[in-house]
């Protein structure tokens, strides 16, 4: 891994739920930021980048988020706002992922249309 | 309050499909997430950190109590329980999703709401004071107007498509209570020669990264001339404000760069032209339409009441608590024995704004039981009762200590105004809630914040200033610096008529720092004042900045 | 390059666009191309010499076009006037509003939003202050 690269996952919000996705290896999205597929260097970047783009009918603004790598290799947020990202508002802990709603942890493919 | 014709009723249920057939196109790949975003953004839907966001009108900020139980309803089938009351007497729900707008928007049509351009760059929803119709300085009720304007500006095809977004208020008391030097156009109701009422024109004013205080364009402007004066300053901005940069589309980066008395000359001539037209201008309001419009406006019908309530007075001197928050929370009303009453929907350690499910319908209650089934949204995040009977008061009060939003302390300085900050909005650098909720318990003890009197404190997470930080007493603005969230403290703002930009203190200081340097401040503040009838405001403009600065940094 | 009328699309028939600066000397039934920052009021005299007016539309944000376009209309110009460039279907009732006659858009977009969608777009609901005044979408 180059020196100066920070490790990075491509985030982005539902189309249909407006809640905070993360790209998986398999292109496809979690919910779960330690499932999220990571980039060692800008061109893995562009390679996530470039597979999100066409996946205007799934998501909104897809883009590459700075994460850190515990010692097991899995990322977590570095910026506060990611960390809130992840979690939901820091006043209400009942709301958001953190309240781990089972609702809210539907697949994204269980999205339905309008 | 206004009631919607045929062609309301219509309209305002066309746009509901309307907008499923514009997510419909944008779920097809017919339009693309760019021009999805400003359709649904003039349908007052946002997406947000963790959801989308709808932002609901509450024009001019009245309503009635079958509309609030709407917005209850709303809160506890498509939300999570809450809403937030905006400063732009919206409310807004952070936890829709797209699937259910069409049918958030059917149940807000019922009762003759909507979200119609609460965002994007036109002219967004119309806002003006909240004692308006009630309150004793009042000149003429604004709302007659605000509802004009709603009418002119909705899907105005002309205006949709602005620089950037267009905020109007108005204002119908000497005492401004509806910000309107912050706004791109405020409107102050003014009688001219011979008792003819007209405006005065404020352009320009506004928040943000460059706040700026409103310029007036025009002393008097003559009621029937409002539109083409309107349509003139907009077709102007529309075709000369800046679009090369977000952060200067404003109109007041505009009339700032123009010039007042050339930006002036181009309106002017626009107005003229207009004018002229054969048969008089296009949007030469109507007779008829601005006659059924202000018939709706009429006041209530109040009884004929002595201007001293035995019934209070005798309530007030057996219950302290009664009595202080009818000190603070209860304005005149320009009726003899009735009463204006300020609802705080922000409570000791609570989001300001915040107001859950049940405590919208307690607050429906009480304006159908004693506010002729009146309700209105302040800028300042409270729900108003403008029509109370002085009788009633004790028992609103008892109503009110039940739902929990009994806190005395309109106007004092745990009276805050707070965006949503990084805690739900995509745009924020830094979080406000918290910092509004950890200065409301340290301010808590009503006797503390009632020795230090007027006092507004404004929290923005972000350089927009949503929260209104510059012209708070003290103002606090949400920004990152290296990677944490870092706080600039603004002194000697003035949201009202004596308008005033705060100026900045100093460096900014960390979250946990915000809440010890402001009661450094006000300690400060109680040490210097000359006596207790020198509001904060007064003995900053007496004194200066400099002792206020040296308490917020002094060394902790 | 398709035209979107009334009907639906046409053929684009575009002559050559004169420039502001060589209108003086262009010919009766010239096409001007209209710069979005000129004064209309700089165009008028030559009003009855032009066949066409083409408005640009760099990006369906940018909404000075509509003001531009009522400004030509209040001024006394009576030919034909046409939006060109990025617009979107929702735009299109308001265009006619503002006094375009008809939009030139790319095959790109015509693709993407097809006839039918600008058809329909003409349908929807004018505004309730429009309609007190008896008032459509076509000016």
């Amino acid at each position: 891994m180059p020196r100066d690269f920070k490790p990075k996952i491509v985030s982005a919000n539902d189309l249909f739920r407006g809640d905070v996705v993360y790209m998986n290896s398999g292109g496809g999205w979690t919910r779960r930021l330690a499932e999220a597929a990571i980039a060692h260097t800008a061109e893995e970047g562009e390679t996530l980048m470039a597979r999100a783009a066409p996946q205007q009918d799934r998501v909104v603004g897809p883009y590459l988020a700075d994460v850190a790598l515990d010692d097991d290799g899995r990322p977590f947020p570095t910026h506060f706002r990611e960390k809130f990202r992840t979690r939901g508002p820091s006043t209400r802990p009942d709301l958001g992922k953190q309240a781990a709603h089972p609702e809210r942890r539907e697949p994204l493919a269980a999205s339905g249309g309008i | 309050m206004y009631r919607y014709d045929e062609f309301d009723h219509d309209y305002v249920r066309a746009r509901v499909s309307e907008f499923r057939d514009q997510t419909q196109r944008r779920i097809d790949g017919a339009l693309t997430e760019d021009e999805y975003k400003p359709l649904r953004l003039m349908n007052g839907l946002y997406l947000q950190l963790h959801a989308y966001m709808l932002r609901v009108a509450i024009p001019y900020g009245t309503l009635s109590s079958r509309q609030m139980r709407t917005l209850a309803t709303i809160a506890e089938r498509w939300d999570e329980g809450y809403g937030h009351f905006t400063t732009r007497q919206n409310i807004q729900y952070n936890w829709t999703k797209l699937t259910d707008v069409g049918d958030i928007l059917d149940a807000l049509a019922d009762v003759e709401m909507h979200a119609i351009q609460t965002s994007g760059n036109c002219i967004r929803n119309v806002t003006a004071d909240h004692f308006a119709g009630a309150a004793a300085d009042e000149i003429e009720d604004p709302r007659p107007t605000a509802e004009l304007i709603r009418q002119w500006s909705t899907a105005h095809p002309e205006f949709a498509f602005l620089p950037r977004k267009f905020k109007v208020a108005v204002t119908g008391s000497p005492n401004d209570r509806a910000v309107t030097k912050a706004h791109d156009i405020g409107l102050r109701m003014v009688r001219g020669e011979g008792g003819a009422p007209g405006y005065e024109v404020i352009v320009g004013g506004g928040l943000g990264r460059t706040p700026m205080i409103g310029k007036v364009m025009r002393d008097f402007l003559p009621k029937d001339h409002l539109l083409p004066y309107l349509e003139a300053i907009l077709r102007v901005y529309n075709l000369h404000g800046r679009r090369d940069n977000k952060y200067k589309a404003r109109i007041k980066i505009l009339v700032h760069e123009t010039g007042i008395d050339d930006m002036r000359a181009q309106v002017e001539a626009e107005f003229e032209r207009q004018m002229r037209e054969e048969g008089g201008p296009v949007v030469a309001p109507d007779p008829e339409q601005v006659a059924r419009i202000e018939a709706y406006f009429a006041p209530p019908a109040l009884a004929d009441l002595p201007e001293r309530s035995e019934t209070l007075e005798t309530a007030m001197a057996e219950d302290a608590a009664l009595a202080r928050w009818v000190e603070t929370n209860v304005a005149a009303h320009r009726a003899p024995g009735h009463a204006i009453v300020t609802v705080a929907v922000k409570g000791t350690g609570e989001a300001p704004g915040d107001a859950t499910t049940a405590q919208m319908r307690a607050l429906a209650d009480l304006g159908e039981r004693y506010s002729h089934d009146e309700l209105r949204i302040s800028h300042e995040q409270n729900v108003i009762l403008p029509h109370v009977r002085k009788d009633d008061l004790p028992g609103v009060f008892a109503a009110l200590r039940k739902a929990g939003l009994a806190t005395a302390n309109a106007g004092l300085i745990t009276d805050i105004i707070a965006c949503p900050g990084l805690d739900y909005c995509a745009l924020a650098t830094a979080r406000s809630i918290p910092v509004a909720q950890d200065l409301s318990r340290r301010f808590a003890a009503p006797d503390r914040a009632k020795a230090i009197g007027e006092f507004t404190i404004k929290i923005s997470g972000c350089i927009n200033a949503c929260g209104h930080h510059h012209v708070g007493h003290v103002g606090i603005l949400g920004l990152e610096k290296s990677g944490i969230e870092n706080y600039q403290i603004t002194l000697g703002g003035d949201h009202t008529e004596t308008m005033a930009i705060g100026e900045r203190a100093g460096p900014g200081i960390s979250a946990e720092e915000v809440g010890p340097a402001i009661e450094r401040l006000v300690d400060a503040y109680l040490d210097v004042r000359e006596d207790e009838g020198e509001r904060f405001i007064d003995t900053y403009r007496r004194l200066g900045a400099e002792p206020f600065k040296a308490a917020l940094y002094a060394a902790a | 390059m398709p035209l979107v009328t009334d009907t639906g699309f046409a053929p684009d028939d575009t002559p050559a666009l004169v420039s502001l600066g060589t209108l003086p000397d262009a010919p009766e039934g010239a096409a001007l191309d209209m710069p979005l920052d000129a004064d209309p009021a700089a165009v008028a005299p030559h009003f009855d010499r032009l066949s066409l007016v083409v408005v640009p539309f760099p990006s369906f944000a940018d909404g000075r076009g509509f003001s531009l376009a009522r400004r030509l209309r209040a001024l006394g110009y009576r030919g034909r006037l046409r939006a060109a460039g990025h617009l979107i279907t929702d735009q299109f009732p308001f265009a006619r509003f503002c006094g375009f006659d008809e939009l030139s858009i790319s095959d790109a977009l015509a693709e993407r939003q097809p006839e039918a969608l600008w058809l329909a777009a003409l349908s929807r609901a004018v505004p309730p202050f429009l309609q007190r005044r008896g008032k459509g979408w076509a000016a």
